[in-house]
């Protein structure tokens, strides 16, 4: 399952969805909203999406998961529009015979995503909100 | 040859508008959009972005065709 949705994400229904019952462990990354940035409190947060672009670059980012790991599964799902304090923006959920390859899978998963795939964030403080990562 | 923009988050904001239409020269490259799209909004200039093309990333120096879709895209936040 690779998604990206306007709706709170369903992790039980990520946690569920294993067929055959092959995989020993599941690893489950939750990326959640912080209530500060730079000790700045933190009202909400907007995550955008160029769509069909961003689902290109999950599934480079899967394929290559897949193939660089001894994995199984890796499913991913981003949230976009308004979200809330603690509300989760992305869940990724690798599942394996052996743990090690999941928490090393679910990591690069992360890592290359907020590298490469075109979301963006935008903080919401009490006096103005910013696109993170914006500086001329 | 007419191609689309898409600009996004900041960009976005700047510019006031989400989706451009550009009308360019044959042999035109993403540079050529750049430097158009640069023409009307200047603050543009200001602001670091890679480039896509049909929505693969993709150098400037790239061709452009009747009918692409470009999209600048400025450092990304997801996750």
């Amino acid at each position: 399952m690779i998604e990206i949705v306007d709706h709170p994400i369903d992790v039980n229904a990520l946690v569920r969805c294993d067929d055959a019952g092959a995989a020993g462990g599941l690893v489950l990354f939750l990326g959640t909203v912080r209530n500060k940035t730079r000790g700045k409190d933190v009202a909400k947060l907007e995550y955008e999406a160029y769509g069909d672009m961003a689902l290109h670059e999950l599934r480079k980012i899967v394929e290559e998961g897949l193939r660089r790991f001894e994995i199984t599964s890796i499913d991913v799902v981003h949230r976009v529009g308004t979200l809330a304090m603690g509300e989760v923006a992305v869940a990724i959920a690798v599942r394996a015979p052996h743990r090690g390859a999941s928490f090393d899978a679910c990591r690069y998963v992360i890592d290359t995503l907020k590298e490469t795939v075109p979301i963006w964030k935008k903080e919401f403080f009490e006096d103005g909100a910013v696109w993170v990562g914006d500086r001329p | 040859m007419k191609v689309k923009v898409l600009l996004f988050a900041a960009l976005r904001e700047l510019a006031g508008e989400s989706t451009l239409e550009l009308e360019l020269d044959d042999g035109a490259t993403l540079a050529d959009a750049v430097t158009e799209l640069a023409s009307r909004h200047a603050a543009l200039k200001d602001h670091r972005f890679a480039t896509a093309l049909n929505q693969r990333y993709s150098p400037t120096s790239a061709p452009l065709a009747d009918g692409d879709e470009v999209a600048l895209i400025p450092p990304v936040s997801g996750g």
